[in-house]
């Protein structure tokens, strides 16, 4: 997905910037609302990352201006306050949804999903490998023709292992990347979800492969 | 939390902290009571006196006819006088009772006949008017009638003084049973008076009750001004009550502002250094820096939950004193705050269930409030549960109340804990290892409080958390 963030602290521009990429995103970023202007003539994104304070202006007002110019792509506010007047403002201002920073990085995935599944899908998502193909917006797998559903933890472990497929990931590495660091869980947990991966990634050629004492990885044919 | 201010005691124990002097009450009472006293014994008084004056004056038109009578009964022929007492005198006179009578003729200076030890008045009577004077017989008081009349004796004018005495004791027992009368009522003027001042008292007072009263039944963020209506002898006192809560207010929304500012400037920098650390966890192969890794972004989370708990509050303490409520639909507001809440939910894969009436529930108050308090409540269910545990949402209207009810099926909150759990940063033994600030209740409670609503936290049968939000109806 091609994201736009505005945002004008650097820092945190950089890092989420750096986070996006990771998780297989394209992002462009711009500091003001001038430079988001021009980003916006330039080029057509899936998502708008909008700060609510920016330099030359409200992130809220830049928001309707979109609107009113016929500009519907979606729009997820970040703002550092968490009042809940700033939320409703922004939602009634035609936001598409709202986030309280810090925020979790799965939680920004996952709400950027919500919204554009919402808006009915942006570019077509939908991934194949081998056998199946895997539509992370609508969390379904398809084996075979057989679409299968999947939680959301199945398929934020899904998208880990076909990021890097026939690379090894350490249980630790996807503790971090399923649960939130402010639960407290057992590497153990990791292999209740990776069974029901398996059991969910039956009839297909695609497997996950377990490596004694280092972790799993997708194996293709 | 128990606050003495809150409830509206009895008057000693919400003065418990002021220093008392004289009870304002009972000295006006004590006052009215003298007052009244003094009333009826002046009362008391003034019908004896007069009717002492009134006895006397009856007793004397008598005494003056029959001295009259008596002296006319005296006829002189040449030199003989002749004393004919008229039947009328004696008639007269019994009208007063059982009294006696007396009476003596003076000529020349000798008794002719009658009492001669009966007194004569000091200044001779003259021009046939009678003088009246007290005197006494044998011991015995008597009010006595003189009279002078000439008459021709022996060939001369001659002057003949006639005086004529009653006793008293019919003239006292009438003074008597007027006394007792009058005492009677004097009483009773009393008797009336004590509740009477007991009443003017009680009113007089009662705007200074009422005030106190007002201002003692207030919630603990109410700081708006004093508008009950007083006399205007309290105005000056309700004008200072008025000045000191202003500030108080002001000082308030300082703090507040000041808070929600600081943490606005906490979160920006929270915010890079939990995503630098996020992308670094990313990066970093070594097992030793990855879990410090994880606790810095641990810490930044329990930092950032502190801050946007911290803001909640200064927003629910700033407007829970104020009169913004307006009606708010509780089942759109839930439709909101779920489709917000959703995400968060599922990234731990637990479902919210939801289920509200068909038909809109109206309540009045602050949407800002509810929605802040009902997020609390939801964002505590869904940071206690269990993975692939389900969160059920009820809203339900029973009577003229409009409730919302979260139940969940985490880790339940033990009886002990239930009444700890309200007062700010307290937080349940058996969450411990949990990220939470221990202000979510808090604010809740209050949010609750300034909406004349309830809030409870029960243990759920078969394990778990129902959260009982009620509010009521617009």
């Amino acid at each position: 997905m091609r994201y736009l963030l505005v945002e004008d602290a650097v820092d945190l521009a950089e890092s989420v910037k750096d986070l996006l990429r990771l998780g297989g995103h394209a992002v462009d970023w711009s500091a003001s609302l001038a430079e988001a202007r021009d980003c916006l003539g330039g080029a057509s994104y899936d998502l708008i990352l909008l700060d609510i304070a920016l330099p030359d202006g409200d992130g809220r007002r830049f928001l309707s201006e979109l609107r009113r110019q016929g500009n519907a792509t979606p729009v997820i506010m970040m703002t550092a306050r968490s009042a809940v007047s700033d939320r409703i403002d922004a939602l009634d201002g035609g936001a598409d949804d709202y986030l309280t920073k810090p925020f979790d990085p799965a939680e920004l995935e996952a709400r950027a999903r919500a919204v554009l599944r919402r808006r009915g899908g942006a570019a077509s998502s939908t991934r194949q490998l081998a056998d199946l193909s895997f539509d992370p917006l609508t969390a379904t797998l398809t084996v075979a023709g057989d679409p299968r559903e999947l939680r959301n933890r199945e398929m934020r472990l899904f998208e880990v292992l076909i990021g890097a497929p026939n690379c090894i990931f350490s249980k630790d590495q996807l503790c971090d990347r399923l649960f939130s660091f402010a639960e407290s869980v057992t590497e153990n947990a990791i292999e209740v979800y990776v069974a029901r991966l398996r059991r969910k990634l039956e009839g297909s050629c695609v497997r996950i492969e377990t490596v004694r004492g280092l972790g799993y990885r997708l194996t293709l044919p | 939390m128990t606050d003495p201010a809150r409830g509206p005691g009895s008057l000693p124990r919400r003065l418990a902290a002021v220093g008392l002097g004289g009870s304002l009450q009972r000295k006006l009472i004590w006052q009215f009571l003298a007052a009244a006293a003094l009333a009826a014994v002046t009362l008391f008084l003034a019908i004896r006196v007069t009717a002492d004056r009134a006895a006397e004056a009856a007793q004397d038109s008598v005494l003056a006819a029959a001295t009259l009578a008596l002296s006319e009964g005296l006829l002189a022929e040449d030199d003989e006088l002749d004393l004919d007492l008229p039947p009328t005198v004696l008639s007269m006179l019994s009208a007063m009772g059982e009294d006696q009578v007396f009476y003596r003729v003076v000529l020349q200076g000798r008794t002719v006949t009658g009492y001669e030890n009966l007194a004569l008045p000091a200044a001779i009577p003259t021009g046939g008017e009678p003088v009246f004077y007290k005197t006494s017989l044998n011991g015995t008081p008597v009010r006595a009638a003189s009279l002078t009349r000439t008459i021709l004796f022996d060939g001369a004018q001659t002057d003949v003084q006639f005086a004529l005495a009653q006793t008293r004791h019919g003239q006292a027992a009438i003074a008597d049973a007027i006394a007792r009368r009058a005492g009677f009522l004097g009483i009773g003027f009393f008797v009336l008076a004590v509740p009477m001042s007991l009443l003017a008292a009680r009113a007089i007072l009662g705007p200074i009750g009422q005030v106190a009263d007002g201002v003692s039944r207030r919630g603990p963020q109410d700081l708006r001004p004093v508008a009950e209506r007083v006399p205007p002898e309290l105005a000056p006192f309700i004008a200072a009550l008025n000045g000191f809560i202003r500030r108080l207010r002001l000082a308030h929304s300082r703090t507040e502002t000041f808070i929600a500012e600081a943490a606005h400037h906490i979160r920006t920098p929270l915010s890079a250094i939990r995503a630098e650390a996020e992308v670094a966890l990313h990066e970093a192969g070594d097992d030793n820096i990855r879990t410090r890794l994880r606790r810095v972004i641990r810490s930044a989370e329990e930092c950032s939950r502190s801050a946007s708990q911290l803001m909640d509050h200064a927003l629910v303490m700033s407007r829970s004193d104020r009169e913004v409520r307006g009606p708010v639909e509780l089942g759109a507001l839930l439709d909101g705050l779920i489709a917000s809440m959703r995400p968060t939910a599922d990234l731990r894969e637990l479902s919210l269930r939801w289920r509200r009436p068909d038909e809109p529930v109206v309540v009045l108050g602050d949407r800002l409030l509810l929605e802040t308090a009902l997020r609390n409540i939801l964002d505590n269910a869904i940071k206690y549960s269990n993975p692939d545990d389900a969160i059920d949402l009820l809203l339900e209207v029973s009577g003229r109340e409009a409730s919302v009810k979260v139940l969940d099926r985490g880790r339940g909150i033990a009886k002990a804990d239930l009444a700890s759990l309200a007062p700010r940063f307290q937080r349940g033994e058996n969450v411990r290892d949990i990220v939470g600030s221990g202000l979510g209740l808090t604010m809740v409670t209050e949010v609750s409080d300034s909406h004349d609503g309830r809030f409870r936290l029960e243990p759920r049968e078969g394990g778990g958390t129902c959260a009982h939000f009620s509010l009521p109806l617009a």
